[in-house]
This record gives C-alpha cells, structure tokens and sequence, in this order.
C-alpha cells in the first residue's frame, strides 16, 4: 500500500515550481517598483528644477516674480532653525537615553518613560505643530520665529535621538564599564569617560538621521504660521523665517496660478534633497568608519 | 602642589599619596554625583511633559469647541463650512477623506511592502538584498513635500490621461503617493518579523519537497504574522497623520463624498488650512482646528497603542 | 555535617599558619562568614578566609564553584549583578567593605582588578594607563608621564609599546593587552591586586610572561588570583583556596595542598577526577 503516488507527485510537482518561479518575478517587480518610482521622482525634479538654479537663485531674496525669486532667505531660515534644534535635540535625547540606559531601574517608571516616547514617536507631526503654535509661539508669545519652530521640531525627532543613543549606550560592551569601575571611577566618571566616548559613533549618526528628518519636515511649521511670502532673510533665534519645504509647498499649491512656480518648487527640492544626501552620506561615513572596534 | 611631590621626593614618585590628597578636596564629585541622575530625570521628563503638554492644550481648547458646536453634531455631521455666516462645523467630511485617503494608501503599501518583504526575505540572495535595501531607506528619507510635489506635478496628470472625470485635486494621487511613501515602513518592518524566524522552521519544510513559494506562505508568513500586521497597523497610522502630501494634491472641497476622482480634504490638511489662515484665538473656527487635531490624535494614538499590543502580545519566542 | 568540618578545618588551618610563619605578615583581606545569594540561588556559602600581604593566594576550583564571585566581591565588583543580596563581613585592612557608607570607590582605588577578558578602554595606550590617575584628579602632564611608564615598566610591556603610546591599545596582542590591563591597575598603585582568571584568553607564551610577572608583583604588592587552571596556581601561589560549590573546601599553603590535600574532594579536583 503506497499512501503517496510518486507519479502524480512528479506532475504536480511541475505546476507548483512554475508557481515558485512566477511569484519570485513578481516579488522582484514589487521590490523594483520603488526604485522605479525613485527614478522617475529623480528625474522629474531635475527635468523641472536643474535649469533653474544658479547663483541668483540661491542668493536672492524671494518675490512674486519667479525670474527674480531665490531662496536665500529659506537657506538662512533652515540654517538658523537647525542651530536650534541640534542642541536642544541632544541635550534632550542624549540626556533620557543616559538616564534610561544606565541610571533608571527597570521598573515602572522607565518603562513609562519608553511607551511614552514611543507614543510620542507616532504623533502625527501636524499636531506638534499645534503643540507648537498653542504653547511657544501664543502661550510663551515668541511668535513663528526661529525658536519657536526650533522647540517644536526638536520634540518633534526627539524619538529618533532617544532610541538610537539608547542602542548605542547599550552596546558599548558592560566590560568596559567593570574596567573603569574597577579602578575606582564612579559611576558618572565611568559614563562620562567611557561610555559616551564609545557610544558616540551611534549616538552622531541618530543626531544626524534626526536633523535631516526636521530639515525635510513642512507641516509643523506651517502649522505654526510661516507666511508664503517672507522678503526678509533672518538673522537670529527671534527673527520670523522660512524654511526650504515650506517655499516648496507654497510654490507648489501656487503652480496653478502661475506655472513657474512649480519649476521654483523644483530647484528648491533639489537643494533640499541635496542637503540631505550629504547629511546622510556624513552619517553612513560616521556608521561604517567606526563599526566594530572591540 | 603636584609638582613639589615630585621635586620633593626626587625621582620616587608615589601616586598613592597624591591620589590620596586629591582625595579630600573631592567633595564636589561627590555632588556631582548625587545631582546628575536628577538632572538627567528632569531631562527624561521633558518627554512626558511633551505628551502631557499636547493632551491638554487639545483637551482644553477641544472642550471649548464643544461650548459652541454640539458634540452629537460634530461627529453625525456630513456638512462643514467653517467659514462665512452660518459656519456649520460636521467633521464626517474630514474624516472620510481621511479613511478614503488612508484606505487607498495601503491598498498600494500592503501588497508592494509585503512582497518587498517576501522578496528581501526568502528570495533574494545576501548580494542582491545588500543591493537592494538602500533603495528602500532612500525612498523612506525623502521628506513628503516632496512626495506632494511629486503627486501634484507627476501622479495626477498621469492619472488624468487615462481617468478623464479625475479633477485637477482629487484624493486618488495623493492616496496612491502615500501608498508608495510607507512602502519603505511596511516592507521593512515586515522583513524583519520575517527574517526573525528561524531557519530550522524553513528547513523543516523544505527538506519536505517544499517549495519557496510554499515555504513563504504556510510556514513563513503564519509564523512572523503578528509582526507583519504590527507593520500595517502602524503604516495606516501614519497614512492617517500624513499631512502634506494631501495638503498640497488633494484641494481643500469639503464635499461629504466617496468619489475618489473628486478633491476632499482630510482633518491634517484641515488642520494646515485653517492655521495658515490664520484663524482668530477665540472663534470657533479656531477651536474646531483643536477638535479636529484630537480627533486624528486619538486616532493615531489608536493604532499605535493596537500596533504595540500586537506585537508585545504575539510576539513568538523561538 | 561535611560543612561543620570544613569550617573547623579551615579555622584550624589559619590558626595554625599564624603560630608557624612568621609574624611580619599581616593580613590584608578577612573574610567572615560570607554569603551571597544571586536571586534565589546560594552562590557563596559561610566563606571564612584570611589572606596575607604580599603573598600570591590561588583561588581554584571548577566552573561555578564561586570562584570568581569570591573575588568580585572584594572590590565590591558584583554588586553590579542586580538582585545580589551578601551577608557576612568582609574586612579590608581591618574595615568592613560591606559595611553602609564605605565609599566603593575609595576600595576599588586601593584594590585594583585585572580581568578575565583583556578589557583596555577603545583609547591610545598612553591614555588607558592615565585613566586611574586622571579620573582621581592628576591632570599634571609630567607626572602622568612618569606614572605612565613606570607602570608600563613595572606591567613589563614598556620596552614593547615605548614608541606607540599614542596607538589604539585595541591594535596589540591579546597578551600584550592584558599587560596593558595590569598597568592600568598598576598606575593609581594599589594596595592589592585581583586578577581573574587573567590568562584563561591568552596563548601560553602570553600566560608565562604574565605569570613571570605576577612573581615580580607580589614584592609590592598584594595579589590574589583566580583560575582554573592548577599547574598556574601551583607555579606562582604561595597559598590556594579550593572551592567547591559555593563552599572553601580547603586552604593552605599552595606546596601543602598539592602534595598532601588534607581533604578528599581537594584531592579529587587535583588529580582530575572531576572539573
């Protein structure tokens, strides 16, 4: 008594290998449809945007006239917002991942203090604009100046900082803390001499992942109350501004009034997209030159 | 003083001695001590304090709302016109353009992402993956203005060319850009509950006579699915919170309708209307930003708390 | 019952070596009715051990026998294991280290630790031995010079890294690298040094040039080793402890515990017939 036919096994075995092979084309199409869409996105931008830059578009200020329009003041304005959120950004997500990682015992109130964070990471970033508009631009009555907007960005990928560092804390080998314990280093010498020291590779490349994630961010800042049309280039913390993504938003909405204005919103993108490639190029170096060292 | 040590004693150095006397005047380090792991918690803090800060300046300004428009009429009414003489204010608009928008996205993220998955996964080589993943996180780092820009300028007139009825703004393209914008998050979230399972799961099957596709789908996917269906929970999250991509390619008619070649507004692209138009602190209008903002809050909050609980609870201990 | 004895045994034993030898030693570590429980499990049990300045104490024993607990608990090492619970006394020149408000830190100065795995710190050579000095406040850069290589002289290992201070300590040998690790403990001079199991990672040319070096040591300092290995502990200990499940089965003077074991599971775990 046979229970298996290898016969029909054989036949049936020809269907479900044309199965296998069918579905790993298909899978292979679906992964190449990202890169298919990254292309023509590429090309598309470049197409509209590339003949569009030059050196007066970068240094000029804005105006209704896309012939005479640049960007200066949302480099300016990006700039100045960046030397906002850096510090407060570190200072905040580098100092919970300190407490969480080497002080706070695993009990009740770290691990509220980590599904908080998490929560927070998935707060539509439209709603810190509302946090940031309700408490630092009316409540504390900075107005949509750089700091204000810098305060909410900074909560805004703060997430992105707290977790990497975490991971990065957390992997600096426990032997290297027994060494400097054992010569009689307290606790605070043992984090602040070795740990950090060794985490810092992680920690910078979280800092930068989180900056080029503000840098690209547009609705919580016009949430805040970016005006489309700001002429003057800002010169500190407490001047009003404007940011790259947001000139691209309103010279995109704006297009179907005036058709140069999407050819704007195209060499803006550029730039930005630009900025971001040598931030995360930085990063990638940064992860790769100190990957693995003990 | 360091310095006489060794002149006085000439060439014998002896560390234990000045380590000795450092010793006495380190009471400061004691301080330091007892005060960096409270300033560190007050820092740790500020994280709560942000929630905190959000729920109550939506909670407080939400109930205001409610002083003015009926909490039964917000939520039952089909009708929204926030601005002019008889200002009604219906969030059901809002929020189907919000499903709508959220429902067509993962329509195009969940097949694509989850194949993605399979693909990187059970498929490709070590080669290939290591090819093919830095595709992926590009694609998941471009800011979604740009992704707006690309719907806007690109999606829509394509769509146009052969959907004749497709308005200018409507809610398809932005669905569809949104789609392919969490593709990165599904596809990668899904790799990793996939790539978690062990081996020897795989083995099994395969030294049956198995084959990969066989494999993928009765062994692999009922194994890591609670991580895949954690990926989706969190994708139509933030499907949900995205703002700019609709803000800028969908129009702003707040027509209750479920034609998706018609322009809707969802409640983020609301939320950046009515702010950028500056709405007077006090009117209602002003208000109805806030309820609408802690409706799509409480809708997150939702799914993520859900997407958490799915995956702490199935989580499969191999 | 078996532990009555043993306890007599060893109580026996001390007294008997403080009649015998002679009485300039004077001992550095003493150990009373220790014990220390992990959570639930009884790692150390009623340890009673007195050990002398200037002299080379092996501790031996197999895996888990508590061994490495023991000496982590010297310097109050193990504390940083959560859920540790100790009983008992330990005394360190005649103050008790588990005693509230003993400054662990001021113990780990004058107690150094050489690991089991070389551990130097991802720096240059010049700045994993200025560490100790550094951290307790020596900023000056002449004496750091000097505590640098005297350390790296006394640790044998200068006339090797002399002309690299300034490279990755993570680029030499795995031996050189644990005498590395021993002239880092060396550099703040403590009193005693505790190494654990120094060589159990290190090829057996690295493992004769750092027990050479232990015999030098001992002229300045106290040394109290831990290993597995029992051809080490009988070449360079003038006195051995042998554990055995938590418990001190036997301690006396090294030659004594080889030749003549006065217990029979010491004898048992000398001649391998079990560990």
């Amino acid at each position: 008594m046979k229970y298996i036919d290898s016969t029909q096994v054989h036949k049936k075995m020809g269907t479900r290998l044309i199965a296998n092979t069918l579905a790993k084309t298909l899978f292979l199409l679906a992964t190449l449809f990202g890169l298919v869409v990254l292309i023509v996105l590429i090309y598309r931008v470049l197409k509209d945007g590339l003949p569009w830059i030059n050196m007066d578009f970068l240094t000029n200020r804005l105006s209704t006239d896309p012939g005479r329009a640049g960007i200066w003041g949302a480099i300016m304005g990006t700039f100045w917002l960046m030397l906002v959120v850096a510090p407060v950004t570190m200072i905040l997500g580098i100092g919970t991942a300190i407490y969480l990682e080497e002080y706070a015992k695993k009990g009740r109130v770290s691990s509220f203090i980590k599904t908080n964070i998490s929560n927070l990471a998935g707060v539509p970033s439209v709603v810190f604009g509302i946090l940031g508009l309700t408490v630092f631009a009316r409540a504390l009555d900075l107005g949509s100046v750089v700091l204000a907007g810098g305060l909410t960005m900074a909560l805004l990928v703060l997430p992105v900082v707290v977790v990497a560092s975490q991971e990065a804390i957390r992997a600096v080998p426990q032997f290297l803390r027994e060494a400097s314990y054992g010569m009689g280093a307290t606790k605070w010498q043992t984090i602040k001499n070795v740990v950090l020291p060794a985490a810092i590779p992680g920690i910078l490349t979280g800092v930068i992942l989180a900056l080029s994630r503000a840098i690209g961010e547009t609705a919580p800042l016009v949430v805040i109350g970016i005006p489309a049309l700001l002429i003057p280039i800002p010169d500190g913390i407490f001047d009003k501004f404007t940011i790259l993504p947001v000139q691209i938003y309103y010279w995109t909405i704006d297009s179907a009034l005036v058709a140069e204005y999407a050819n704007l919103a195209a060499a803006t993108i550029v730039i930005l997209l630009l900025v971001l490639f040598v931030m995360n190029s930085i990063a990638i170096l940064i992860r790769n030159k100190f990957q693995k060292r003990y | 003083m360091a310095k006489s040590v060794v002149h006085d004693s000439g060439k014998k150095l002896n560390v234990r001695e000045i380590i000795q006397e450092k010793k006495k005047t380190k009471s400061i380090n004691n301080t330091t001590e007892k005060l960096i792991p409270k300033i560190l918690f007050g820092i740790a803090a500020i994280s709560v304090f942000t929630t905190i800060g959000i729920v109550l300046t939506l909670l407080t300004e939400t109930i205001a709302f409610f002083r003015d428009v009926p909490f039964i009429d917000f939520f039952t009414g089909t009708k929204l016109k926030p601005l002019g003489e008889n200002a009604v204010f219906g969030v059901l608009p809002l929020l189907t353009g919000t499903l709508i928008s959220t429902g067509i996205a993962m329509l195009v993220a969940i097949p694509v992402g989850l194949m993605t998955a399979v693909f990187l996964s059970e498929y490709a080589s070590e080669k290939t993956r290591r090819l093919l993943k830095p595709i992926l996180e590009v694609l998941a780092g471009i800011p979604t203005i740009v992704y707006g820009f690309f719907a806007f300028t690109f999606v829509t007139p394509l769509l146009r060319s052969f959907i004749p009825g497709l308005e200018p703004t409507n809610i398809l393209s932005p669905g569809i850009v949104m789609g392919i914008m969490i593709i990165p998050m599904v596809a990668s979230l899904s790799e990793d509950a996939m790539s978690s399972v062990p081996n020897a799961m795989r083995e099994g099957a395969l030294a049956l006579g198995a084959t990969k596709l066989e494999v993928t789908w009765k062994v692999v996917i009922p194994a890591a699915i609670s991580g895949i269906i954690a990926s989706f929970v969190l994708g139509i999250s933030r499907a949900i919170g995205e703002t700019m991509i609709v803000a800028i390619a969908s129009g702003s008619s707040k027509n209750f309708t479920f034609d998706v070649t018609q322009s809707m507004q969802t409640m983020t692209a609301y939320i950046v209307e009515v702010t950028g138009g500056e709405a007077a602190a006090g009117t209602t209008l002003y208000y109805s930003l806030y309820a609408v903002a802690m409706t799509l809050f409480v809708f997150t909050l939702i799914m993520n708390l859900i997407a958490q609980y799915i995956s702490r609870r199935f989580r499969e201990e191999y | 019952m078996t532990v009555m004895t043993d306890k007599k045994h060893t109580t026996e034993n001390l007294s008997m070596k403080a009649g015998n030898q002679e009485n300039a030693k004077k001992v550095v570590y003493d150990t009373k009715d220790l014990n220390l429980w992990y959570g639930e499990g009884h790692a150390l049990k009623n340890i009673n051990l007195a050990i002398n300045e200037n002299e080379v104490t092996a501790i031996i024993g197999p895996s888990g026998c508590g061994k490495s607990t023991y000496i982590k608990t010297l310097n109050r090492m193990v504390e940083l294991v959560p859920s540790v619970k100790i009983s008992g006394e330990i005394l360190y020149r005649g103050r008790n280290i588990l005693e509230k408000g003993y400054q662990v830190e001021d113990l780990r100065t004058s107690v150094g630790m050489v690991f089991q795995k070389p551990n130097p710190f991802p720096k240059s050579i010049y700045e994993n031995i200025a560490y100790g000095p550094k951290i307790h406040g020596i900023r000056d850069k002449k004496i750091l010079d000097e505590i640098v290589e005297k350390s790296l002289r006394g640790a044998a290992i200068w006339d090797e890294v002399k002309d690299r201070l300034n490279q990755n300590a993570y680029g030499l040998s795995g031996g050189q690298q644990q005498r590395i690790c021993i002239a880092r403990a060396l550099a703040i001079e403590p009193d005693v040094i505790l190494m654990d199991e120094p060589t159990s990672a290190l090829d057996p040319i690295s493992t004769l040039k750092v027990e050479e070096l232990v015999q030098e040591l001992k002229k300045d300092f106290s040394i109290i080793i831990v290993t597995h290995n029992m051809q080490q502990a009988a070449r360079i200990s003038d006195k051995t402890a042998f554990f055995l499940n938590g418990e001190v089965i036997e301690f006396a003077e090294t030659d004594k515990i080889f030749s003549n074991p006065s217990d029979k599971r010491t004898e048992d775990y000398i001649t391998g017939r079990f560990g």
